[in-house]
């Protein structure tokens, strides 16, 4: 028998349902590996898209607003470790040098050249997971292995520096515990030899690989005045084309002096925000050798810390063999010098976006308010508009890409 | 400070004077930062008027978070602005009664505002009205207290085995 072609042959096989299109509910989370933290997605589904996501945060909330105003300067640090756990010295530092602020302590050049080090390093190794795992999450597990051995480099340098890996409590208010032992240069500097050529194996790997291309070019985009109006910072914001740096904006910790790039992108979409941390890691180094270069330049090689008698902490020979050091140590730690009244807000460029510390002291050893804005926390809360209408495994892609860290989305 | 930002900061002042009068109670340069209290019931006004006026434009919602005053009897909100174009920031500061804590909301001039509000809810309970969907954010939603006022008690205080007047909390 021949076909019609006049009549509509498709259009009778279809059953047309008058009932109203059904949405299935779909559960992501809270303990799911692809979410890379804590936290909730239910996400109503059309077929595979995305209608629309609720998010339930919190799960690991443990007060630290609450905490910091019951406990001394010195003992708030350890505090903000476990807010970004990814890159804890630029919390340690950024809250450092809120109270340098509030204190008004000078730190010297050199302090602030060895910060600049630290932080930057830090920012790779965060830069790093975030990469690295939008190449897991894509299916692409090869990158991740290898350029983890940096990761674990870096921490390795922090153990020389601090002698703790994650949890860094790195840095003293006003400078750091202790001078960079012979071995953490060494370290640094072989880093510095080993790290690009590793960089750019790991790129090749990805950047213009066609099948990661795909995934992720034109996914989970977001236009430059929605990124603003959602209070975006740091990488994701840049990836949308805005180039806000804190780092450039409002220079702390002697940045002025330094020479970078602020790389931006254009769609802000996962491959616009890969390619913006991957190029924040190659300015990162760049200003470590900067910095690098400036210390070697100095004739001054011991000065760690600045000299200012309210924080400076002795030294611990002489704490363990004196008592009126055991004393002014103690002191200190535990938070009997004189604080002054008033309030600062100072604000660094964390990995992830401006990490900012508003503190209010009413003159009392604990601040009367601390309150951290986390960009994690302001970010994270555009997710379901970023997802709309994506695909399932595009929102995974996403959320990896932004880079939210449990730690500091609850804080 | 540099004298740009001291004549900006004056020309915010002027401009905010100039346009809400009696409401704007007090300002003073804080550290680096210039700090504006303003009277509750303008508060949206003077946000709004800050983002969109030409010459500020404050752009920018950085952070907000709450305060509490046991001694004044108040709970407070802080909003820190900041001008992209000016490279600028400022705080502004309003104040409500405790016992009838209610401001308007900043959601309909930044989309930021929305968690950061719900957040100065769930810890001090402070009710923004005009917000979308003012629910607890981090702590659990059967929650009575608003756990970050000062007379809420950072450990259970009934615990015998631990003495802190040493340490002094």
């Amino acid at each position: 028998m021949a076909i019609d072609l006049d009549t509509d042959y498709w259009d009778k096989d279809v059953v047309r349902s008058e009932e109203p299109k059904e949405y299935n509910t779909l559960n992501v989370g809270p303990t799911h590996p692809a979410t890379h933290g804590v936290f909730q997605n239910v996400m109503l589904m059309d077929g595979e898209f995305i209608v629309s996501t609720e998010q339930t945060i919190g799960y690991i909330h443990r007060a630290f607003e609450k905490i910091a105003e019951h406990r001394p300067f010195y003992q708030i640090t350890p505090l903000t470790d476990r807010l970004n756990y990814c890159s804890s010295p630029i919390n340690n530092m950024g809250w450092h040098m809120t109270v340098e602020k509030l204190l008004g302590i000078e730190t010297p050049k050199r302090v602030d050249y060895l910060r600049i080090v630290i932080m930057e390093l830090a920012r790779i190794a965060d830069h790093i997971i975030c990469n690295s795992v939008i190449g897991v999450d894509s299916g692409a597990l090869t990158g991740f292995t290898y350029i983890f051995q940096d990761r674990e480099y870096i921490y390795e340098i922090y153990e020389e520096i601090c002698g703790a890996r994650l949890t860094t409590n790195m840095g003293r208010i006003g400078g750091f515990e202790r001078n960079f032992s012979d071995k953490a240069w060494t370290k640094i500097r072989h880093f510095l030899k080993t790290f690009p050529a590793h960089l750019n194996e790991f790129e090749t790997l990805l950047a213009r690989n066609r099948i990661f291309m795909d995934r992720t070019i034109n996914v989970g985009p977001f236009p430059a005045d929605r990124a603003l109006a959602y209070g975006f910072t740091g990488p994701n914001l840049r990836a949308c084309g805005v180039d806000y740096d804190v780092r450039v904006m409002n220079p702390y910790c002697s940045y002025e002096e330094f020479d970078f790039i602020v790389p931006i992108g254009q769609n802000g979409d996962t491959y616009d925000r890969f390619m913006v941390r991957q190029e924040e890691m190659k300015q990162s180094m760049h200003i470590i050798e900067q910095a690098i270069a400036k210390l070697d330049k100095m004739e001054d090689k011991e000065t760690y810390f600045a000299s200012d008698p309210r924080f400076v902490l002795p030294p611990k020979e002489k704490v363990y063999n004196n008592m009126e050091a055991l004393i002014w140590h103690f002191k200190i730690v535990m938070g009997e010098t004189d604080i002054p009244v008033g309030e600062v807000y100072h604000c660094v460029e964390a990995a992830n976006g401006e990490l900012g510390f508003y503190l209010v002291s009413d003159g009392g050893r604990t601040p009367s308010r601390l309150h951290f804005r986390r960009p994690c926390f302001i970010f994270y809360q555009a997710y379901p508009e970023m997802v709309k209408g994506n695909m399932l495994s595009d929102a995974i892609l996403t959320m990896s890409s932004m880079n939210v860290i449990a730690g500091e989305l609850d804080a | 400070m540099f004298p740009i930002i001291q004549e900006r900061n004056q020309l915010v002042v002027a401009k905010l004077i100039d346009k809400f009068g009696e409401a704007i109670e007090s300002h003073e340069v804080l550290k680096d930062m210039l700090c504006i209290t303003v009277s509750k019931n303008v508060i949206t006004a003077v946000l709004r008027y800050l983002r969109d006026e030409k010459e500020l434009q404050f752009n920018f919602l950085t952070t907000l978070c709450g305060m509490h005053y046991p001694e004044k009897e108040q709970l407070g909100v802080v909003y820190h602005l900041h001008s992209f174009v000016n490279n600028h920031r400022i705080r502004i500061k309003t104040s409500t009664d405790i016992k009838n804590p209610v401001i308007l909301t900043a959601t309909t001039i930044w989309p930021s505002a929305n968690w950061m509000e719900r957040e100065t809810y769930d810890f001090y309970g402070i009710i923004f009205e005009g917000h979308p969907n003012l629910v607890r954010i981090l702590n659990m939603d059967d929650m009575t207290d608003f756990p970050m006022r000062k007379d809420f008690p950072l450990e259970d205080q009934t615990r015998e085995d631990k003495d802190d007047s040493m340490f002094g909390r």
